[in-house]
């Protein structure tokens, strides 16, 4: 009797049944509700209603702006950190690190909570919405722009920056001719990490913005308590936004490779 | 030729508490090719990376043209490096790799103003002038039309040259090169090794090299610096240090050797292998020498013939010629000739006065600082050994309970005196018991000497060295015990202080 052999493709069926399953049924139906009316009859209402309507747009906006804030503070700070802990001689390092990455094993939301206390207590809650919820993101991101950024860079073979000091470059060429570049692909898999995630995440708005800040994450969740069409549409509309933000980054990722920075 | 361009003063390096440079001293003539050579881990590269600048001495002066650059940057000495795996930008293509030196440069201008004065600039290259040059550059290293390449698609070979020509590029008074052919196959090596010669005739810059192949240093050197435990064993020219070696390590690291221990018994005459040869070389009378033989200095003949005579024990064909050992009474000799003999066959061996090289011997005996620990033992180098103290009193003895009892009757109590440990080459044996012996250490060397091997054995903590003579072969990093018998262990007190009673 012949033994049935398991090949390769047969073990990938389960995990197709699941991209099935919980990827492709749901972002159908998320499709068919976008571009249907209460009566589900076929219909562009939604597409039309939210661009002709000014507080659905600056919500988008306000997103941008927050999410793009958020990105460039945490990388702001994130990167000379990962640089420090990366290029340093330091033997305990990973302590500092470790300090830096533990936050993120604290419950996200007792943490925004522990702000909001700390803003109270200041006296800021509640009078500046946007700075309490772009600082909060920040702190909350922090780590995920850390942690690509520290292993993109301890990557960095040392001889290339001996190599850069040797050519005469001094320490602020090297840094911006070598080890910039070369720390690209963990700015960008760290931009990915926080800026998806600050343009949907309403939690930290809600609670340090004061109920006042609405970002598109918190316009889905309402509309989904009402009106599942829009609510639908306006989903679509944010997986585009994030689609080309992903492409921009990859598109970039790739056009390194082709120069040939494997790190 | 005779200008100093580098000179190292006393140079030593520590990297945390190893000592990895103890004292290096030697200079560098301007124009020359220059090698340090030496097994992994001698402080070859250590020494090129101070030159670079990459690493600075602990203490000690390094001076380029006479100036002290000894804490210098490496970014502002004129000096070039390629790098062992080559170290070229993975994100920029060849010609920005080898660019990026002249668009750091800046150089000084003279221009004329309206009312004729002269005056000038620091200036940056032009993109002419630095297009220029690269492709000047990629020419010398016959990669023309490859500036638009990216690293990635290059062959180590290809890597190497574009190396190569980032380094040369830049005009560098010295180009330092790490073990450049060390990732290379061994045809594409020899290659390079004849490129690299004639690159550095063509330019006519000091190229300071480092390698652990000998026959690469021979090739390419003026001059070869020999390491070995981060102290300097010979400098010399190739063929000085081929001819004369310095002591048994030069010897036994450059090409083929035999060694021998032998006794000079008169006016250019040494006595080894049981007979007496006349030599070149005139050390005192009934002085210790080690003695080495090359290969190929030793010519065979009829058994009657020979001033030695022996069996060949096994002949090996080497391509260019025949490697013959031959047993001669307890020893053996390796032969290199053109021609073969059978196994088995008795011949007979001459050696003429120019084949024989004598050399001081490093060790003639074993030297450790100890401390007498309880009544009987002595501890020295990680370990503790039973001696015999009554040595460190001229006519004491020990009496019924043990102690220690001086000639005038005084009882005392040697605990905590410190030592000097004297224990012969001969009166050293070891073991894989590691509880058998004092003390435990790692063999880290071991020459051959015709009839026994000469081994050192290195313990863990203190680093303290045993070279001793032994019958038996051992392997390399083999963990042994030390053993010295009580009688050989010779001590002396260090300190006139004498130990409380």
């Amino acid at each position: 009797m012949k033994i049935p052999r398991i090949s390769r493709k047969t073990l990938g069926i389960p995990y197709a049944v699941f991209l099935i399953c919980f990827v492709i049924i749901p972002m159908l139906i998320i499709v068919v509700y976008a571009f249907t009316d209460q009566n589900m009859r076929f219909s562009f209402e939604n597409f039309i209603e939210f661009f002709s309507d000014p507080t659905k747009l600056s919500t988008i906006v306000y997103s941008l702006v927050i999410a793009l804030l958020t990105t460039c503070f945490t990388l702001l700070i994130a990167y000379p950190v990962a640089y420090i802990l990366a290029r340093s001689k330091m033997k305990k390092k990973y302590v500092l690190l470790l300090l830096f990455v533990t936050p993120m094993w604290i419950n996200f939301v007792l943490r925004v909570n522990a702000i909001r206390e700390l803003l109270n207590w200041i006296g800021l809650l509640g009078e500046t919405n946007y700075f309490n919820t772009v600082l909060g993101m920040v702190y909350d991101f922090l780590p995920f722009m850390i942690l690509p950024l520290y292993t993109t860079m301890i990557k960095i073979d040392n001889s290339l920056l001996e190599a850069s000091a040797d050519l005469g470059g001094n320490p602020f060429v090297t840094f911006t001719r070598v080890t910039v570049p070369l720390s690209m692909p963990g700015v960008l898999s760290g931009i990915t990490m926080v800026f998806l995630p600050s343009m949907t995440n309403y939690v930290v708005s809600d609670m340090l913005g004061n109920s006042k800040i609405t970002i598109i994450g918190k316009f889905i969740e309402t509309y989904f308590g009402t009106d599942w069409h829009m609510g639908s549409m306006i989903a679509l509309i944010l997986l585009v936004i994030v689609f080309a933000t992903t492409a921009l980054s990859g598109g970039f990722r790739s056009e390194n490779n082709t120069r040939g920075a494997t790190i | 030729m005779s200008e100093h361009i580098i000179e190292l003063k006393n140079v030593t390096k520590y990297y945390d508490d190893t000592l990895v440079i103890d004292n290096v001293s030697f200079y560098v003539n301007k124009g020359e090719f220059i090698t340090f050579l030496g097994p992994s881990g001698c402080g070859k590269t250590t020494t090129l990376r101070m030159i670079a600048g990459f690493d600075l001495p602990t203490s000690g002066q390094i001076l380029l043209n006479g100036k002290d650059i000894s804490s210098l940057p490496p970014n502002k000495r004129p000096v070039n490096t390629v790098f062992q795996r080559y170290a070229l930008f993975p994100h920029l293509n060849v010609f920005e790799n080898i660019a990026f030196g002249l668009r750091c440069k800046k150089v000084i201008n003279t221009y004329e103003n309206d009312s004729g004065d002269r005056y000038t600039k620091k200036e940056k290259l032009t993109k002419k002038e630095i297009s220029e040059k690269v492709r000047k550059a990629l020419a010398l290293v016959d990669l023309e039309g490859f500036e638009k390449r990216s690293i990635s698609t290059l062959s180590g070979g290809q890597q190497q040259r574009v190396a190569i020509a980032r380094a040369i590029v830049n005009e560098p008074e010295i180009l330092l090169l790490d073990e450049p052919l060390g990732a290379l196959d061994l045809k594409m090596r020899k290659e390079m090794q004849i490129e690299l010669k004639a690159m550095h005739k063509r330019l006519g810059i000091t190229f300071i090299y480092v390698t652990h192949d000998q026959e690469e240093a021979l090739t390419m050197s003026d001059t070869i610096v020999v390491m070995a435990d981060g102290v300097v064993q010979q400098i010399g020219t190739p063929t000085d240090i081929y001819n004369e070696p310095s002591n048994t390590f030069v010897a036994d690291f450059i090409g083929e050797s035999n060694l021998f221990n032998g006794t000079v018994t008169g006016e250019r005459e040494v006595r080894f292998c049981g007979k007496t040869f006349q030599c070149v070389d005139s050390f005192e009378k009934n002085e210790l020498v080690d003695v080495v033989v090359r290969p190929e200095d030793v010519h065979m003949c009829a058994p009657e013939e020979g001033m030695l005579r022996g069996k060949v024990i096994s002949v090996v064909f080497k391509g260019i010629h025949y490697e013959i050992t031959v047993q001669v009474g307890k020893f053996e000799m390796v032969i290199q000739s053109t021609q073969s003999r059978a196994v088995g066959e008795e011949i007979g061996m001459n050696i003429d006065p120019d084949g024989i090289h004598l050399m001081k011997p490093k060790y003639t005996s074993n030297i450790f600082d100890g401390v007498i620990t309880k009544r009987n033992t002595v501890e020295f180098a990680d370990g503790e050994f039973a001696c015999d103290v009554t040595q460190l009193y001229p006519g004491s003895r020990l009496n019924e309970e043990g102690d220690l009892v001086t000639q005038t009757g005084e009882v005392i109590d040697p605990t905590g005196a410190e030592v000097t440990v004297e224990v012969g080459m001969n009166d050293i044996t070891i073991s894989d018991d590691a509880e058998a012996g004092g003390t435990t250490g790692h063999i880290i060397s071991i020459i051959y000497k015709g009839d026994h091997y000469r081994l050192i054995v290195r313990t863990e903590e203190e680093e303290e060295d045993f070279v001793f003579a032994t019958p038996d072969l051992w392997n390399e990093n083999d963990y042994v015990s030390v053993i010295i018998p009580p009688e050989k262990i010779k001590l002396t007190l260090k300190r006139t202080e004498e130990a409380k009673s």
